[in-house]
């Protein structure tokens, strides 16, 4: 016998509702860094990236000159690649120069148990001292492991664990959108 | 020791068909040659070399991305290069390396091959880097071994990570590989370099030639058949072949492996063969120069052209430990 699963997507946030929640960010960025250099918008691979791009783009409006970015691979640094195996390619991490003294924001697409956050802390490390590390999120979806908060949310999302929270950006997945998917168990179906 | 999965880890959230994040496994459990390799596996390694190259560049390049694993170099025959980037670049990533030597161990006192490598399976060994002056004993071991095999040079065979890191260095002096021009250059037969370039030069997509004496060429060359080489170009004269080369490879005139005897004097040899700064000028402009080492200088390679401006030869050495890390790490870490 078997149980058949009904998976449900619900849409989280939409295009013109995404675009707004990272401009919505921009000014938080930019409202707690008004004096001194601004900060580094480092994005994690995959979708961080692109986010952080745009936050920078968003923070030009009104400052000088947009903000430097970079991009960075945490998969060196995973603490559940022994358990799991490292399947996605290995990219190359991208930093501006020197990050001493200066203040970083990690940009990342969902902020779940904090472990990816944890590993992109040990890697961010490496490169230097950095006088802060802030946090910013499209999506915190809870259930975290580790004492791990960010600066910047976008959205909070009450999940259950095993849902999954698919963000879809144009640059990488050819549109904008967030959707929640969950698997409810429904009545196995009459034989 | 490669823990196996107790429970699911929870999943982070990656769309199936992703286009940035493709998950695919490796699927070899060993890497014996580049023959085995698919152009897209081959293309996955290259991109995992460039990671591991920003990571050399860090301030603090050392990852715990091998953290638990342990490495064991089994060498059966002399080296410089290849030992100490593969000991490095396991150490950067965060694992335990063991250097054996034939001499000084059991294989003095007559151990077979086979029982070394069951013997270092059984002590814990995660992955064996092996070189043995026979063609095809890593084969032999990767059948009777728990842990995963390295090949790093077996006899005339193959030298694998030696033709990928010379494969990365090409793409990045030329770009994309796709039909450039690459002349390689001296004792071909002898050379498990050459062997090894050859698969991996021709499924980047480039036109090889090969420049060598009859003597130093190795048979089956050209020959169809579906063990065989792939097809490539072969010239006797380095002069016409240099002309439009995009690049040259030039290889050690191997006397241990008695080459001396096969061409009738070191002289005429390097008359003929030798890259001089004259003959480079044959070549497209800025063509880079790579030799895998060691150097015979005034025989293969003129001392000028070893240490001038179109020499790769040191970043090969550079680029050799990011590309053994790469390795190391899909083995490891990539699911096979």
């Amino acid at each position: 016998m078997s149980f058949v699963t009904s998976v449900t997507e619900t849409e989280v946030l939409g295009a013109r509702a995404l675009q707004r929640t990272l401009v919505r960010i921009s000014h938080e960025i930019v409202e707690r860094h008004s004096e001194g250099a601004p900060p580094v918008l480092i994005g994690m691979r995959t979708r961080g990236v692109p986010l952080a791009e745009r936050i920078a783009q968003s923070i030009s409006h009104f400052a000088s000159a947009p903000p430097p970015t970079g991009a960075l691979d945490i998969s060196l640094h995973r603490d559940d690649i022994p358990l799991r195996n490292a399947t996605a390619p290995l990219r190359t991490s991208v930093l501006p120069a020197a990050i001493d003294d200066r203040v970083i924001v990690l940009v990342d697409d969902v902020l779940f148990t904090g472990r990816s956050i944890r590993a992109a802390l040990d890697a961010l490390i490496d490169y230097g001292r950095p006088a802060a590390i802030e946090l910013a999120v499209l999506i915190d979806r809870g259930h975290r492991e580790l004492p791990i908060r960010p600066d910047y949310i976008g959205k909070n999302l009450p999940t259950h664990r095993e849902d999954e929270v698919l963000v879809r950006l144009a640059e990488t997945d050819g549109r904008d959108e967030v959707v929640l998917r969950s698997r409810t168990p429904a009545a196995s179906a009459q034989t | 020791m490669i823990t196996q999965p107790q429970t699911e880890a929870p999943v982070s959230p990656v769309p199936a068909g992703d286009p940035t994040g493709q998950q695919v496994s490796w699927r070899h459990r060993h890497l014996l040659d580049v023959d085995a390799l698919d152009t897209a596996e081959i293309e996955r390694l290259l991109q995992s070399t460039a990671a591991m190259e920003e990571v050399l560049q860090r301030r603090v390049a050392r990852t715990p991305a091998l953290r638990g694993i342990t490495v064991v170099t089994l060498f059966y025959e002399a080296s410089t290069r290849t030992r100490a980037s593969f000991e490095l670049a396991g150490k950067i990533l965060g694992a335990d390396v063991i250097n054996l030597s034939a001499k000084g161990s059991s294989v003095e006192k007559g151990e077979s091959l086979i029982d070394t490598v069951r013997t270092i399976g059984a002590i814990g060994a995660d992955i064996v880097v092996m070189r043995h002056p026979q063609a095809g004993a890593p084969y032999l071991a990767a059948r009777h071994s728990t842990a995963r095999i390295i090949n790093a040079g077996d006899g005339t065979h193959a030298h694998p990570t030696q033709a990928l890191l010379d494969a990365y260095t090409l793409q990045k002096a030329l770009g994309d590989l796709q039909d450039k021009r690459i002349c390689i250059v001296g004792d071909i037969k002898h050379s498990r370099v050459a062997r090894s370039n050859l698969w991996t030069l021709t499924r980047l997509g480039a036109t090889v030639t090969l420049v060598a004496p009859q003597s130093l060429l190795p048979p089956g060359l050209n020959q169809n058949h579906p063990l065989g080489l792939p097809a490539v170009r072969i010239d006797d004269d380095l002069d016409r072949a240099l002309e439009d080369a995009d690049a040259v490879i030039a290889l050690r005139l191997q006397r241990e492996r008695a080459a001396g005897v096969q061409v009738p004097s070191l002289r005429e040899y390097a008359r003929r063969y030798q890259i001089t700064r004259e003959r480079l000028g044959l070549a497209r402009e800025n063509a880079p120069v790579l030799h895998p080492g060691p150097l015979n200088e005034g025989v293969e390679i003129s001392p000028d052209v070893a240490r001038g401006l179109q020499s790769e030869i040191e970043r090969q050495v550079q680029h050799g430990v990011a590309v053994r890390m790469a390795v190391l790490y899909l083995l490891a870490r990539g699911g096979a």
